[in-house]
This record gives structure tokens, sequence and C-alpha cells, in this order.
């Protein structure tokens, strides 16, 4: 299977955007390579700020910017950014309701050799409890670049998180993407697999071997987790009874807990949820770190056998 | 220790560096060898420590605040006796000792866990504030980057460390002029800095940060400065010892491979042998 870095298609996009649009501003905190950011800089140096090591004060001058009409796509490590700058997102953001695009990278376990300093697994979390903030994660490559795109055309304020390393493509070109509609990949009768960025690929992965199990699973990718597309997610729900929530993000307030938080109100199933669970990494590669971590087909797998076993005691 | 006997010590913890992040395949040579004089200078003169008593209440600390920089700590460590040497080849490995960045709850001698840029002056006042407190003469050392002073916090705990007169904390700011994104001039200008701690009410002591006896004398000269924090401004060059990586900002994140390695370690194998 075809893998490519999103942050490639991100960076690539972003230029593209910046052609279109002259109101398009980037700021970076010092990471323009791995953010790749440095492809707009390099095209458009007068439309490209670095602003140092200074990620609370890249919020705020990215809320400025905004505040003057600019489109500014703000960009460091997802940890950093979004822990330095929480309380400048929380108010020079969410409360004004800039339009600001805060653009999270290396997350999850993609610099995992950094070890647990330098792994935001924590980072929906810190945005799902700002009102007004859209929470966006692409399957993929080709995702991505959709929507970098969309957040650019939205008005308001947009968390788009970006994974280092490569991934599988799972969807194609032809896909429609819309901003809060999930898309069913797979269509299914007895599990609905809800899965995000990197999970997605090992949503699909799971299915195949439950397939080969006879248990027929739904995989749903789940790119903007707020808001949350209740209507896709209840629709299926409702027909296969049984729920497993997929992760690269520990499992407290997360994606996973905003699917149990409607699902318990709304329509209460079985449910499991994979993700990082309640501990801090360790220094590892990538792909080592998600076995260590539970981040793996596998764990979907387990996870739907011990749904689906609930719902037939 | 002697000067040249210091020297010496920094040569071998410079070979650590290299030799360490071979296996490692990642981490951070640039700022690691930047600072390697003063971080020996440091363990081997400077410090009131006992390797065999890590956690001693009344040892001097030390705060790698630029925790990217943790394969030189690790190396005086090791050189130290805090742990045997072998375990600097298990660097950033899966389940070994050496995160890829410091961690106070695995590693013996790390005073406290970094990596994230910013927040090691704040302790290091925390300590020191305690040590007053406590009526204990211990000293805290911290160690900044040139690029990590672009960090709001580092001049709120800039503030608060004059504020509270905290004599007994020295800082080091490891100015090598880069960062990772490029010069540090040309990324976010940290200049002037000497007039900037000036203005912030700290003793300022501009120093070459590869001359020991100059780092020795600036150290003597931060103990006996009262009602002040001192901070030294030390000149530095990033990848110092290593005649392809000084002053690159390529070397600041990518381990060398086995040949680069190879021809680090031979330049600084020739050095140790010249300081006789
Ligand atoms: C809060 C935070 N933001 C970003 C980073 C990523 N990062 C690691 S090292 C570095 C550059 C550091 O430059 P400098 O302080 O000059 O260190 P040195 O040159 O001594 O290596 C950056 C941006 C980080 N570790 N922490
Ligand atoms: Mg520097």
């Amino acid at each position: 299977m075809t893998k490519i870095a999103p942050r490639q298609a991100y960076g690539e996009e972003l230029v593209r955007l910046g052609q279109e649009n002259p109101d398009i501003v980037v700021l970076d905190a010092d990471v323009a390579k791995a953010s790749m950011t440095y492809l707009f800089k390099e095209k458009f140096p007068e439309r490209f700020f670095d602003l140092g090591i200074s990620e609370s004060d890249i919020v705020g001058t990215g809320a400025g910017f905004a505040v003057a009409g600019k489109i500014p796509f703000i960009n460091a490590y997802a940890n950093f950014l979004l822990g330095n700058g929480w309380e400048q997102i929380h108010i020079s953001v969410a409360y004004a309701n800039q339009n600001v695009k805060i653009v999270g990278h290396n997350i999850g376990a993609s610099s995992g050799k950094d070890g647990p300093t330098h792994l935001p697994f924590e980072d929906i979390a810190l945005m799902r409890v700002l009102p007004g903030i859209m929470i966006v994660e692409p399957a993929d490559a080709i995702e991505m670049r959709k929507a970098v795109r969309a957040a650019a055309q939205h008005q308001g304020p947009i968390y788009l998180r970006v994974g280092r390393l490569p991934v599988p493509l799972v969807t194609c070109e032809e896909d429609p993407f819309e901003l809060g509609k999930a898309r069913i990949l797979r269509e299914g009768q007895d599990v609905t697999i809800i899965a995000t960025g990197a999970m997605v690929a090992k949503g699909l992965e799971a299915a195949e071997e439950l397939a080969s199990l006879g248990i027929s699973a739904e995989v749903i990718n789940l790119h903007t987790i707020k808001p949350l597309d209740e209507e896709t997610l209840l629709r299926s729900v409702q027909k296969t009874g049984a729920v497993v929530t997929a992760e690269e993000h520990t499992i407290l307030g997360g994606m996973g807990s905003a699917v149990a938080e409607l699902l318990v109100e709304e329509f209460p199933v079985p449910l499991q949820r994979v993700g990082v669970k309640d501990r801090f990494a360790v220094c590892a590669p990538y792909d080592e770190l998600h076995n260590i971590l539970g981040l793996t087909a596998k764990a979907i797998t387990q996870s739907v056998q011990r749904v689906i076993r609930k719902n037939r005691q | 220790m002697s000067i040249v006997d210091l020297k010496r010590k920094a040569n071998l913890i410079r070979q650590d560096i290299i030799t360490m992040l071979v296996p490692a395949k990642a981490g951070h040579p640039g700022g690691s060898l930047s600072a390697a004089d003063i971080v020996a200078t440091l363990y081997f003169k400077e410090m009131r420590i006992n390797p065999q008593e890590p956690n001693w209440a009344d040892r001097d600390r030390f705060v790698l605040s630029k925790g990217h920089a943790a394969p030189v700590l690790y190396a005086a460590l090791a050189e130290k006796g805090y742990f045997p040497k072998d375990e600097l080849l298990g660097l950033r490995q899966t389940g070994r000792m050496l995160q890829g960045h410091p961690d106070m709850k695995r590693t013996p001698g790390v005073d406290m866990s970094s990596g994230s840029l910013g927040q090691g002056l704040s302790v290091a006042n925390g300590m020191a504030l305690a040590g007053k407190l406590d009526k204990k003469d211990y000293r805290v050392y911290v160690l900044l980057g040139d690029g990590e002073v672009a960090e709001g916090q580092v001049w709120e705990a800039a503030m608060a460390a004059a504020h509270y007169k905290l004599d007994n904390l020295t800082a080091i700011l490891d100015y090598n002029g880069l960062q990772i994104d490029g010069p540090t001039d040309s990324v976010m200008s940290s200049a002037p800095l000497a007039d900037k701690w000036r203005a912030f009410c700290w003793n300022v002591i501009e120093v070459d940060g590869h001359d020991i006896e100059a780092l020795e004398k600036a150290f003597a000269e931060a103990k006996q400065v009262k009602g002040k924090p001192t901070i030294l401004i030390a000149k530095t060059v990033k990848g110092k010892g290593v005649s392809f990586m000084e002053n690159q900002v390529g070397w600041h994140g990518s381990a060398p491979n086995a040949e680069q390695a190879e021809q680090a370690l031979k330049e600084l194998r020739e050095e140790g042998l010249s300081l006789g």
C-alpha cells in the first residue's frame, strides 16, 4: 500500500492555497522543516513569520492577524503549541472567535524516539473543551490536502492534527470531503469501528481480519472530531449495536470519549476505546511505540470481540 | 581537578556524545557538543555532588533546561560514575534507561526532567528558594539555549530570580548562535543578551564557553556575588570539536552515521592526545 506523510501533503497544499489567496499567512515556531511550512516560506517569504521558540506568542500573533482580516495558519509541535498556548487559544482564539488555523505537528507517536516530552497524546482533549473550535484529523495524505483547503475556506477557529510519518492511503482523490461529515469506508452489520487519523488504516485492517472470523465490521473515518457527525454515527450504531473507537491519543477526553458521551445519552451500547490508557509513553520508534501502547489493528480486533461478547451475554 | 584534566574530561564527554548517538540513530549532537566544556567544568570542578548518593539533600543541583542536549548530561553522569558507561549505548532504545530527553524518574543524577523548552529556569528558582528556606548552602545551576530564551516563561523566571535575590542560582546561556530553523539572529534575534539580563537586574558575566579557565573564574565570581542571581553568557560554537559539525545548523538534531562518527572520533582522539 502507498504511504505518504500527512505533513508532506499539508506543506504542499499550503503553498497552493498561498498562490490562490493572498490573505493566507503562515506562522511557525522554529520547526519549519518538521512542519514543512518551509515550502511556503520559500514561495512567499513576505507572508511567512518565524516567531522562534515561543508557542504562546505565536497563538496571540495569529489571533491578531485574524482580527486584521488575514487567514493565519499557526504551526508548532502539537504538545508545545496547545500546551504552552492553551490559555491564549482559550481567550484570544476561541472566546474571541477568531479565524485562526491551529496546526499541531508531530502528533501521537510521530517522534517516538524523542520520548514522552515530545509526544502529543492529549491535544484533542485540550481542544475539545473549548467552545467553537473545530477539530480535524485526516486519515491520510489525500484527505489532508482536502482538509487544509477546507480549513482555509471555513470561517472560524479550527485545530488540524498533522502526523509526521508516512501512513497508508485509505481514501481516493474522488472521495467527497466535507468538514463535520464522517465517512463510512466499509459497510458492516455486527460492529461499528470509528477511527481517526493513522488509526483508520488499522481499523480497516482489523475489519479484514474480523471478516475472516465471520464478524462484519463497519468502519467509519471520523476525520472531524468536533463537531461530531451525530447523525452518521447514530445511524451506524443503531444498525450494529456495538462500537469500538480507535485514536492515536489518550482514551481520556479524546475522540473515543466524545463518541461515548454521545452514545451514553442517545443510544447506549457496548463500547470499547482503543487509545493510550492513561499512562506516559516511553522512548521507542513509531511502530514499536504503537505496539507498546496498544495502538494496533490487533487491539481493535480484540476490542471488537469483547463488545460482541458483551452483546451476546 | 586541574585545567588540563578538565579539558580531558570535556574531550571524553565529546567522544561519548558521538559514540552514543550512532546506535541511537537520532538525537542532538550540535547543542550537546557546544555545552561540553561548561558541563565538564560543572560536574568535575564546580558542583558539590556525590555519585554514590544522587539524592543527597545538600548536593548542588543542575537543571538542563535545553533538554535536547541530554547526551552531554548523560556523558558527564556516566564519566562521573552515576551509572555504567555501557548505558550510553542504550540511548533512545526501547526499554532502556536513557530516554531521548532527561527523565529524573529513570536516571540517577538527573535532577529534573526536561525537553519542553522554557521551563528550566522556573524550576531552578523553586529549588533555589527552597534552599534558602531550609537554610541549606547548596547551589543551583541551569543551562539554557539561546533559541530557548524566546520562550516568555524564561523572562517571567528571570524577573522572579532577581526579585527574590537568588544568589544561590547560576544560569548559563549556551550562546551558540543557532537554533533549528537557522541562525538565531535570523529566526528570532535574542540579542543583545547581556544587556537584557542586566536590565532584569542579574549579575552578567560574558565568557568564552570553551575556555575552561575562564569558566572556572566565572563560576567562582558567581559564588561571591550577593543579593543577585548570576548568568554566564557563554559564547560557544555549536558542534564544537568536530570540524564538519561546527556552526552547521543541520547538525542540530541528526545523529552521525558510523562513518561520520569514525571521522569525528578520529578528530576528537587527536585533540585528546594533544592534551598530553
Ligand atoms: C517548548 C518547545 N518548543 C519546541 C521544541 C523543539 N526544539 C527542540 S530543540 C529546539 C531548538 C533549540 O535551540 P537552542 O535553544 O538555541 O538550543 P541549542 O542551539 O543549544 O541546541 C527546538 C525548537 C521544544 N523542545 N520545546
Ligand atoms: Mg542555540
